[in-house]
């Protein structure tokens, strides 16, 4: 399998989109680290972008490498090789690709300049967001056969996660602001990875405190260890329930 | 295997090859049904009727990743070395043109010199001499007592070569007959000609209909 992925990443390399990706996030977070007095605020507004750009990167990125490679995915099934096998390697081969360029830049700085928890949560987050999307993309561009379909779709989800979910749960909190929310809007924070990933990070800091209730028996819940184990478990499924139905449908395509 | 445009030939080849996942039956090679394992796909090699690589590999790197991927340690190169692709390893696969592309199908079905060989128009956008150099290959392949399947339109390539004759015609077999039934049958030489023969007479009643 991993002799796939190796051509796999050795494509993603060749054709620099990701190296561009990873110095993209170098500079943004290099120069946020440089500009603000306080790192910790930096890392607060890097994880605003990261949130943003993360999974759309992540998605566009994988859907069209897919489409792209649908030459080699053709070559590499008329050798004994199975489907699932040739899917898997290629999930491998970008969502690693992505991962160390999140890792690289993002990662590197926050080791250098704010080597702690919040800034180890920071980089979790990213990382498993990475993983999330590149994942869910999969799922898109084996559904649909033809590109801008493919891509229309990772590009709807993603407007879906990043803007029109928060507006949907405000709404929501807003209509039943009479009653106690909190285990609620847990649970709605659960079906989307990017809120997860930006609440679990938000309470790694203190200005949960400034939160009121809510923030409160958020902090009791993610503050604590089993917090971590909860946000890598929901996250653990975004990852894995996408790219399985993924394998599933692709098994059953002609190509 | 001969048939229409559009007749299924090229769709039962990618059943076989588990391109395309049938919509009901079941398909077996060596008694074993394809469904289970992938493993059977060692055994064959596949020529394509229209080869699609990856636009930005090199032939060279093509290579190297095929034998790369596969178990086998022992390659079949004649082709490889016969149509000269050892002088443009560091062509892109992209600026290729149809002929070339043909040849490195061509090259890849004989690599690891399988047991089964299923060659898609194997003969079309070559040139005459590439043309007769892939024939000579198919012969002597076949003299070694492997099993062949060639779809074509071109049946004066298919002379030599043939044993037996499948007919295709909106998916459905119309006959799957020896060679020497056919030629008793029709009291002619060339394949072309059994065919016309067969068309002609056997198939009238069908074409009447459409």
């Amino acid at each position: 399998m991993f002799k796939i992925s190796k051509y796999v990443i050795y494509d993603i390399l060749r054709n620099k989109v990701v190296v561009a990706y990873t110095t993209f996030l170098l500079i943004v977070s290099m120069s946020l680290f440089q500009m603000e007095e306080n790192s910790s605020k930096a890392v607060l507004s890097l994880l605003n972008i990261v949130l943003i750009v993360v999974p759309l990167v992540s998605m566009v990125f994988s859907t069209i490498h897919w489409y792209n490679s649908y030459e080699f995915i053709e070559l590499i099934l008329t050798q004994p090789i199975s489907r699932k096998k040739v899917l898997w390697s290629e999930y491998t081969g970008i969502s690693s690709s992505l991962v160390t360029a999140f890792l690289i830049g993002v990662g590197l700085p926050v080791v250098i300049y704010n080597f702690n928890s919040t800034g180890l949560a920071l980089i979790l987050v990213g990382s498993l967001l990475t993983l999330v999307f590149t994942s869910i993309a999969f799922l898109a561009s084996v559904k649909s056969k033809d590109k801008a379909r493919g891509i229309g779709t990772a590009l709807l989800l993603w407007f879906y996660f990043a803007l029109i979910y928060d507006g949907l749960v405000l709404t929501i909190l807003f209509a039943f602001s009479d009653c106690p929310m909190e285990k609620i809007t847990l649970l709605l924070s659960s079906l989307n990875p990017i809120d997860l990933g930006r609440i679990y990070r938000i309470l790694q800091m203190d200005v949960s405190a400034l939160m009121g209730y809510t923030g409160a028996t958020y902090k009791d819940f993610f503050g604590s260890s089993m917090g971590l184990l909860y946000t890598l478990g929901i996250m653990v499924i975004w990852i894995a329930v996408p790219v399985l139905l993924a394998v599933r449908s692709f098994n059953k395509k002609d190509l | 295997m001969i048939g229409p445009n559009g007749s299924g030939k090229t769709t039962l080849i990618k059943s076989i090859l588990g391109l395309v996942k049938p919509g009901s039956g079941q398909i077996f090679f060596s008694d074993e049904t394809i469904s289970q394992n992938v493993e059977y796909r060692k055994n064959i090699g596949y020529m394509p009727q229209i080869g699609r690589y990856p636009d930005n590999m090199k032939i060279g790197q093509l290579f190297k990743m095929i034998k790369n991927i596969r178990t086998e340690k022992e390659w079949d190169e004649e082709m490889y070395y016969r149509f000269k692709l050892d002088t443009i390893l560091d062509k892109s696969m992209k600026a290729l043109s149809g002929g070339t592309r043909q040849k490195v199908s061509a090259a890849l079905a004989f690599l690891f010199n399988p047991d089964v060989l299923i060659l898609d128009e194997p003969t079309a956008g070559l040139d005459p001499l590439s043309s007769e150099i892939l024939k000579d290959k198919i012969l002597s392949e076949k003299e070694k007592g492997k099993l062949i399947l060639i779809t074509s339109h071109v049946l004066s390539d298919l002379d030599d070569l043939t044993t037996d004759v499948m007919y295709l015609q909106d998916g459905k077999i119309v006959f799957n007959k020896s060679m020497d039934e056919l030629k008793q049958e029709t009291g002619e030489e060339k394949l072309g000609k059994v065919i016309a023969w067969m068309i002609k007479h056997g198939l009238q009643k069908q074409e009447m209909s459409y």
